[in-house]
């Protein structure tokens, strides 16, 4: 008895002292929990961003990956228990939990000038700053086929995407209605500029819809951004759409033998917002400060070809930081790449993604 | 005790200890204590299932029905129109003017969205119709607010507008639950049902009812030989089939599922085998996965453990002197096996069908992972709900659906067979 209860009062002790350590833990580090979209991604902001900011200040961020879902923005600030300091998001995310009050408003009169003392406001690609979130890059829906499917007569257009007669084998296509639907419509020969006005009719969607039955049956859907250079390694598909960083990932450094087109791309901001009253929303605006820099932005282009938010940073992108593969011809808005390409409409999305995606699961399930 | 000890105890007949307190009093003290204790043992497990369990499909029930966005945000323009809109018309002026002075209060505190968010189910386009309109009243338009609101859009000169607000303001609503059932409120308040192109949900509940049936009626086939064999066999073999049985059921729901996916995609190792021999072409490859049979093969290997033990629990407790006399008294193998062992091994089929069922009902990792575009189940819906479209009214309400129906059919189950005829073992 005796030696149960001294081995009780020691485990006593040890727990003690084990809960006041991390209480102190807690006080004194810094840590800043900060949100993306892990795989290739993830690694360009560890390699730009993350790592030179905790050489810099001393504070430690831990990198937590997601697969894009906000919900958890939503039910942290409802419970009033955040944990995510910092969160890489789209932008139609960014403007609706924006405007339900979910983030922190920004100064963005406070983002540092670029080298020449150009405001950051002007320095940034128009729209690209927002009351609450600032954009960090430009990435893009591409669709890639696997070379050596097509070795005689390869895909060069949107609407070879959904011509399984000439171009035969699996698509690969992620399983969501934006950027489905657009890229449907410019197949069948609807110019960028007025996708949206066609998709804001019901005879629009309708026509949307009616290309990807096309093809409805040789889909195999994607949810995650690891998953289409996989689907393509694998043979699973012989084309999928896919965001053009992990294409090029898997091209540059696995040196898969898979190749982009450009034609009919669909592109969008992915941007950092602060959940709102986040622990440490101070140190998150600077994180934030830090990682939309010039030479941050240009840094973290080297290992991934996503396109920075700063006019800025175009000039100071070099060569891959691994495959020495000069930069500037794989992003997105090189001109020969940006001939005939989309800006996702975020405002169009806000209205009609709850229909629209009802939809387009009803027509999953059918 | 003191005065007890002292004084001798009255002799009135009543039966006392040898303190002289009454018997009864002493034993109703000595049972209340152990109720205490028993009660004392059972409270913390009582409070975890408080917590973890009935309080969280209590709240999940609510969010069902619960509805304050509109009255928190604009309450004195919904009371204003349920008193003085006749429906058909556009409101008067009044409305607007209340409507105005909210707008704008709620656009400085950046709330407002939430108000077109929640119209914005009801009918596509009305989020942004909101924040539109109350960004440009509250930076640039002036009184008389009619015609401001109208000149910003004409949707605000429309009665259907006003309706929807109208029937979106109640404190609880049904509208989630109509969703849930491909139904809802038309701008006059009639229930009506959802465009077909639509209309989904229904459909998924039909289809996790039957593909949770199918899955039970394969797990029954496949696991009662099995069990069978568990039960009769000799120690030493059956020893080893049950390491065989359970060491599935001891690996990561995960794993199993993505060796099924390694197994049966078209470039797997099954389409593989069967290319290699000959009965497939390289062109021909079969399609396993990815669709519902995928669905239907994997819930079905990664559920059969439960199925196997309640089974082969019971037929452990089955004396073989049945079998015995049944042969004796003239009844041919198959014969006594059916009238005679059959039967009594119905209760551990019962239990292990109704636990397979209502574990297949509410699956969800597995026909996430190998559904495709045909083998998703209702619960890969409220988890859209949950997480994408943040709907979390309409994830209730599909939830507590879900629930109701597994309620409705243990409660048939019970008719029928009887929950006190189940056995575990």
């Amino acid at each position: 008895m005796i030696e149960l209860k001294k081995h009780l009062r020691g485990t006593l002790a040890a727990t003690c002292a084990l809960a006041i350590a991390a209480a102190a833990g807690n006080a004194q580090a810094e840590d800043l929990n900060v949100v993306s979209w892990g795989g290739a991604y993830t690694k360009s902001q560890v390699e730009a961003y993350h790592n030179p900011w905790m050489a810099e200040t001393g504070h430690n961020i831990n990198s937590i990956d997601y697969d894009g879902n906000v919900a958890p923005v939503k039910a942290q600030v409802e419970s009033g228990n955040v944990t995510w300091d910092v969160v890489d998001v789209e932008l139609s995310d960014a403007v609706r939990l924006c405007d339900e009050g979910l983030l922190e408003l920004v100064d963005l009169d406070d983002l540092p000038p670029a080298a020449d003392g150009t405001p950051a406001q002007e320095d940034f690609i128009e729209g690209t700053l927002h009351a609450c979130a600032v954009a960090s890059i430009i990435w893009t829906n591409i669709y890639a086929y696997d070379e050596t499917q097509f070795p005689d007569n390869p895909p060069t257009t949107i609407a070879d995407l959904f011509d399984v007669e000439n171009f035969p084998g699996k698509r690969g296509l992620r399983k969501t209605a934006k950027a489905n639907l657009e890229m449907a419509l410019m197949a069948d020969g609807v110019p960028p500029a007025e996708v949206y006005d066609v998709l804001s009719t019901p005879e629009g969607v309708d026509r949307a819809f009616a290309v990807l039955d096309r093809i409805k049956d040789d889909v195999v859907w994607w949810e995650t951004g690891a998953q289409p250079p996989q689907m393509l390694a694998d043979g699973e598909v012989s084309m999928a759409t896919a965001y053009n960083g992990r294409i090029f990932n898997a091209i540059a450094v696995e040196e898969k033998p898979f190749k982009i087109v450009w034609h009919g791309q669909v592109w969008d901001l992915d941007l950092f917002v602060i959940p709102k009253d986040a622990p440490n929303k101070e140190l998150a605006w600077e994180f934030i400060k830090f990682a939309t820099r010039t030479e941050q932005l240009a840094a973290q282009a080297e290992w991934i070809s996503y396109g920075p938010a700063r006019q800025s940073s175009v000039p100071l992108i070099g060569k891959h930081a691994e495959a020495g593969i000069e930069m500037g011809p794989h992003m997105p808005t090189a001109p020969e790449n940006f001939q005939y390409a989309l800006q996702n409409d975020f405002l169009f999305w806000a209205d009609h993604a709850d229909e629209l995606n009802e939809r387009f699961n009803a027509w999953l399930a059918q | 005790m003191a005065t007890a000890e002292s004084a001798a105890p009255p002799d009135d007949g009543i039966l006392r200890t040898n303190d002289g307190v009454p018997l009864k009093t002493t034993l109703r003290r000595v049972n209340r204590r152990q109720k205490m204790v028993a009660l004392g043992l059972v409270l913390p497990l009582f409070l975890f299932i408080l917590v973890t369990f009935l309080a969280p499909i209590g709240m999940m029930l609510f969010r069902a029905v619960d509805n304050p966005v509109i009255q928190e945000q604009i309450p004195r323009t919904v009371a204003l129109l349920n008193e003085t809109w006749d429906g058909e018309s556009v409101p008067d002026d009044a409305v607007f003017d209340v409507l105005a002075e909210e707008m704008i209060q709620q656009y400085k505190v950046r709330e407002i969205a939430k108000v077109g968010t929640r119209l914005n189910y009801e009918q596509g386009g009305l989020r942004s119709l909101i924040t539109k309109t109350a960004r440009n009243i509250a930076h640039r338009a002036e009184p008389p607010w009619k015609d401001a609101f109208i000149a910003i859009d004409e949707r605000w000169g429309q009665p259907e507008t006003w309706g929807i607000i109208q029937n979106a303001a109640p404190r609880y609503t049904l509208s989630f639950f109509l969703a849930a059932l491909d139904l809802r409120y038309d701008w006059q308040g009639n229930i009506v049902e959802q465009p077909e192109y639509e209309q989904i949900y229904v459909k998924m509940f039909v289809r996790t009812m039957w593909i949770s049936g199918l899955v039970t009626v394969l797990c029954v086939a496949l696991g009662f030989p099995v069990a069978y064999l568990l039960a009769t066999l000799p120690m030493r073999q059956s020893n080893i089939l049950m390491i065989l049985v359970l060491l599935p059921f001891w690996t990561s729901l995960l794993v199993r599922t993505t060796s099924w996916i390694v197994l049966l995609q078209t470039e797997g190792v099954l389409n593989d085998i069967m290319v290699w021999i000959g009965i497939l072409s390289d062109e021909g490859r079969v399609q396993m996965i990815y669709n519902q049979l995928g669905t239907i093969i994997a819930m079905t290997h990664i559920l059969l453990p439960f199925m196997v033990l309640p089974i082969y629990s019971v037929m452990k407790t089955i004396s073989p002197s049945h079998m015995r006399a049944a042969r004796s008294l003239g009844a041919t193998p198959p014969r006594a096996f059916w009238d005679v062992y059959v039967p009594q091994t119905l209760p551990g089929i019962g239990a292990g069908s109704i636990l397979v069922f209502i574990l297949s009902v509410g699956y969800y990792i597995t026909p996430a992972l190998v559904g495709g575009r045909t083998g998703q189940l209702i619960s890969n819906f409220i988890a859209y709900h949950m997480q994408k479209s943040l709907n979390w009214g309409l994830a209730a309400a599909l939830g507590a659906l879900l629930l109701l129906g597994v309620l409705v059919l243990y409660w048939l189950y019970n008719r029928l067979i009887g929950v006190d005829k189940m056995k575990f073992g």
